[in-house]
């Protein structure tokens, strides 16, 4: 643990009571959901990792159309759309949580979870269009 | 955003360099945060030079001889000496605990006795910390007994076991020690309750007398007032008593999964 001084008290911004204050708009009855597909997503980038890397190794130094085929294959790009859900997924959760860890300025910070949305879905379709293309032919 | 730096008014300046107590054989350096809110000026570093012979052993004892012996303008909390009040809970040595059951020669850096207030707590005065937050949200998580069931003509039952599953949890004293060591409480104190207001929660919500979990964990479940607990675990390496709030708050996180699946 380092030492991070305090402060001087600043002046009370506010009347309000203190239990009001950390009352404040009441428990917003989620963040469970958010937790627990985290663990979830976790476990499964683990696994579908593993079988991302062994794609990739298989595919470096194949030919053109050989690296097509074996990316066309059903089972890799089952594989494939897996894991861009799985990790996109824990990508937004993860980032939204260090958002809400430090960022304070409230309009900034709902322009970046929506930013931050916006792009993880944007990387998990445009990964999927292209597993999809190959996939499919076309 | 976050502040990295400390506002101007926060900056820690060099304070004044006490004399040493005349005739004392063996010193030891004590290096004090001061700040007054009277004077209008920055907090600064005092040195004090506490005699060992003439004190006892306890940090707290060194607070002491300096504010009887050298330097009664030395402002701090203190009142049972021996860790069950948690009045005297500062930040010693770089980390948050008890100046009573602190052993000066424990916390040596360099030979000198660093003291600070609590971490990121607005200071009262010198190492006095506002625990205002701090006391109404452990006041938020509502820490007595509740029943619907008729009050029993006597006391309320609880098994032996049952009553084990609130040891680690009731000992906790509320010194600020653990909530004050926490970065996530330190960004987002003012909507997460922190690890000692959550294992006060958990110790309610383990009770075997009361009936009423799910509200309790209704209160909690919420993105910023449990979980900003990112399993740090500096509340467990600071807590004097030796308590894991880490832990506590893990059970809490595990009854919300287990009342949706």
């Amino acid at each position: 643990m380092s030492t991070p001084h305090s402060g001087p008290a600043p002046a009370r911004a506010t009347m309000r009571t203190p239990l009001g204050r950390v009352r404040g708009l009441g428990a917003a009855k989620s963040g469970t959901e958010h937790f627990f597909t985290q663990r979830l997503t976790g476990a499964a980038n683990l696994l579908l990792s593993i079988a991302f890397i062994i794609i990739v190794i298989s595919v470096a130094g194949q030919s053109y159309a050989a690296a097509r085929a074996t990316l066309g294959h059903p089972l890799v790009a089952v594989i494939i759309l897996l894991t861009l859900l799985s990790v996109t997924t824990h990508m937004r959760i993860g980032m939204q949580v260090v958002i809400e860890d430090y960022v304070h300025t409230e309009g900034l910070k709902v322009l970046l979870i929506v930013a931050n949305t916006f792009f993880s879905i944007a990387v998990a379709l445009a990964g999927a269009f292209a597993v999809l293309k190959i996939s499919l032919g076309g | 955003m976050v502040e990295l730096t400390l506002p101007k008014n926060s900056q820690v300046t060099t304070g004044k360099t006490w004399p040493k107590p005349a005739g004392a054989k063996k010193l030891t350096e004590f290096r004090i945060y001061r700040w007054n809110p009277d004077d209008g000026k920055n907090p600064r570093i005092d040195t004090y030079y506490v005699d060992r012979e003439d004190c006892g052993p306890m940090v707290l004892d060194g607070l002491i001889y300096i504010k009887n012996k050298i330097d009664p303008t030395l402002t701090f909390r203190r009142s049972c000496r021996e860790g069950v009040c948690g009045s005297c809970a500062m930040n010693i040595g770089g980390t948050n605990t008890l100046a009573c059951t602190k052993g000066m020669d424990e916390v040596l850096v360099k030979g000198v006795v660093n003291i600070y207030p609590l971490p990121h707590m607005p200071v009262v005065k010198d190492l006095v910390p506002d625990l205002t937050n701090f006391y109404a949200q452990h006041a938020s998580i509502e820490p007595w007994l509740q029943t619907d069931t008729a009050a029993p003509e006597k006391e309320w039952r609880q098994s032996k076991d049952d009553r084990e599953k609130l040891d680690g949890l009731y000992e906790c004293i509320l010194c600020a020690c653990c909530s004050t060591s926490c970065p996530s409480y330190w960004w987002n104190g003012d909507r997460y309750l922190g690890p000692a207001a959550l294992l006060q929660a958990t110790r309610w919500l383990k009770d075997s007398r009361d009936e009423r979990t799910g509200e309790r964990l209704d209160y909690l479940e919420d993105p910023f007032r449990l979980y900003r607990c990112h399993t740090i675990m500096n509340c467990a390496q600071a807590c004097p008593k030796s308590l894991n709030p880490a832990k506590a708050i893990a059970e809490i996180k595990k009854m919300m999964v287990e009342r949706q699946i």
